[in-house]
């Protein structure tokens, strides 16, 4: 082969290596800049951030994987990502609708709320009637070891913060979970209301949020899928300044 | 034989030839001594990754001595490298070729003996460097050969040469520390006592990780179902990068946290108060009992591998198994 054919060769062999780079970073990065930012503005000094947890989806490709939805707060109509912004230094009321049925934690020590205000969550449990079973308890630890009470958790690291997200109630959700998601209270499924507040950040920035139990069915110890995707148990809040 | 190459014009003739070992040897001295300086008095106070704990303190003394074992070698190197580019190359017209070389037995002697003195002097520093701080804030493993000095107790007191214990755990994407000491208290926070030998037990719940506290100059991998022990004493007070230096997932990059070195008493003080704090709240009571390792398919409180008993408690109820077959 002559030098001029060799070093064509090499030079397209080149071309290929970083074409083939530059396409995963853009198939990645456009696969996650996809994802819709819901923006959470305050009014009177707090704002409100509604999400759930449910056991399936309504994509097409991956129906199974657990996922969370965020509500749009001026249409209310859940959307499919877990990016979303708030303003900084602002009191952030959260929702997180449990539609999802238990699964222990790994490391129990998350079963300890942490972070919120108080370090308490408020939660409330409904059956599949959308009836209100007992009244809504305040606590600061739902043991996923001890009973099955635990769905997901909400955790923001970067915060220090760590709250296990209920289950509905074992007894009332084995069977009898929604199926016909985004849930809503009344689509057919038992379900935990739970509500918590926090302080976000005084500086602006990107806060990493994830689930730390190992809910990615189909995968090794429950970890890939929804657990390592952006969109389904893992996301980011943007603090806006 | 005849030839039919030319000398080139200006060639020194026999017997003017400067003596380029000479000259060599000079030059590469002053230069070495020179990088030697600069590197022990300029650079060595401020490498990393510092001298918060005696692990970190030698591994600081390593580089510094590596480079400056390192600097005259290269030195040699490129100095030779320049001087036979300036002083032997071929001048216009001069077609030549150099002398022939038949072997040099002074070359060849101090080329093999000065190899195998670099070669050993690192294996002996290397080793010694290895031993002397107890394995030199790299995890041992469950078994570990080198062992820091202090008491192994059950309890940790303020002032005593008592050992502490600090139980690394690292989950998909965050890490936390027990302190079997203080009942199993655990921790997101990474807080240690100044001036006293610490005993890091690291392990995983899920996939491989690597606890990397960088002002320590301890890392450690943490394997599932493994006990990594290293060891550190820390010497000055303040703040500590903890990373995890094992790729491990889409956070792996976000997973980080801080731990504070602080005084013996201060950290008493709060290893009791968190200890107290997590009685009362019920959240010691809710964690399994202190173990090296854990099998994250079993609930120490049912006693049951949960694996086994699918569908008791909802949906889905149990941990996902290892090789869970379903790919959605």
């Amino acid at each position: 082969m002559s030098v001029a054919a060799r070093a064509a060769s090499l030079f397209v062999a080149f071309l290929l290596v970083v074409g083939l780079g530059v396409f995963v970073a853009l198939y990645y990065v456009g696969a996650a800049s996809s994802l819709p930012t819901v923006h959470y503005t305050a009014s009177g000094g707090q704002v409100n951030v509604v999400l759930q947890e449910d056991p399936g989806n309504d994509s097409a490709t991956k129906p199974n994987w657990v996922t969370y939805y965020t509500q749009d707060p001026t249409t209310k109509n859940w959307l499919h990502t877990t990016l979303f912004s708030v303003p900084a230094n602002t009191k952030v009321n959260v929702t997180i609708y449990g539609f999802d049925g238990c699964t222990p934690l790994r490391n129990n020590y998350f079963s300890q709320v942490q972070g919120t205000i108080g370090n308490t969550v408020t939660v409330q449990q409904f059956d599949k009637n959308n009836k209100a079973l007992g009244s809504a308890q305040t606590v600061s630890l739902i043991n996923s070891w001890g009973d099955c009470s635990v769905g997901h958790t909400f955790a923001i690291p970067g915060m220090s913060l760590y709250v296990p997200v209920a289950s509905p109630n074992a007894q009332n959700s084995k069977n009898n979970l929604c199926s016909s998601e985004p849930c809503t209270p009344t689509s057919g499924g038992a379900y935990a209301q739970e509500t918590f507040s926090f302080m976000s950040p005084a500086h602006a920035g990107v806060f990493r949020w994830q689930c730390l139990i190992p809910c990615g069915g189909g995968y090794i110890d429950g970890n890939g899928g929804p657990m390592q995707t952006l969109g389904w148990m893992a996301g980011q809040m943007d603090v806006v300044a | 034989m005849a030839t039919t190459e030319t000398s080139a014009a200006g060639t020194p003739a026999p017997g003017s030839e400067p003596r380029h070992g000479l000259r060599l040897f000079l030059i590469w001295i002053i230069l070495s001594l020179a990088a030697t300086l600069v590197i022990w008095f300029v650079w060595y106070p401020h490498l990393p990754p510092g001298r918060m704990s005696d692990a970190a303190k030698h591994q600081q003394f390593d580089i510094a001595v590596l480079a400056i074992s390192a600097a005259p070698v290269i030195i040699f190197v490129l100095l030779y490298f320049i001087y036979s580019i300036v002083t032997w190359r071929a001048r216009p017209g001069d077609d030549g070729d150099g002398e022939p070389i038949y072997g040099n037995t002074k070359v060849q002697a101090s080329w093999i003996i000065g190899t195998t003195v670099i070669v050993l002097w690192l294996f002996v520093f290397g080793t010694v460097e290895l031993v002397v701080p107890a394995g030199a804030g790299a995890g041992e493993g469950p078994s570990p050969i080198w062992k820091l000095a202090g008491t192994q107790t059950t309890s940790w007191t303020a002032g005593s040469n008592d050992m502490l214990q600090v139980q690394v755990i690292g989950q998909q994407w965050t890490w936390t520390y027990r302190y079997p000491q203080f009942g199993g208290m655990e921790s997101t926070e990474l807080m240690l006592p100044v001036d006293t030998p610490i005993t890091f037990h690291v392990t995983s719940l899920d996939v491989i990780h690597s606890f990397w506290a960088y002002q320590l100059g301890v890392k450690a991998d943490a394997n599932p179902q493994v006990d990594n022990v290293a060891y550190v004493t820390a010497k000055a007070l303040g703040s500590v990068t903890v990373r995890c230096n094992e790729l491990c997932g889409i956070w792996h990059g976000a997973m980080f946290n801080y731990g504070h070195v602080v005084s013996q008493t201060s950290f008493a003080s709060w290893a009791s108060g968190v200890q107290s704090k997590e009685q009362s709240d019920g959240i010691l009571a809710a964690l399994p009992p202190y173990a090296l390792t854990y099998d994250p398919t079993v609930i120490p409180q049912l006693g049951k591998n949960l694996t086994n008993v699918i569908g008791i408690t909802g949906s889905p109820g149990y941990y996902y198994p290892p090789s869970n077959p379903v790919q959605p």
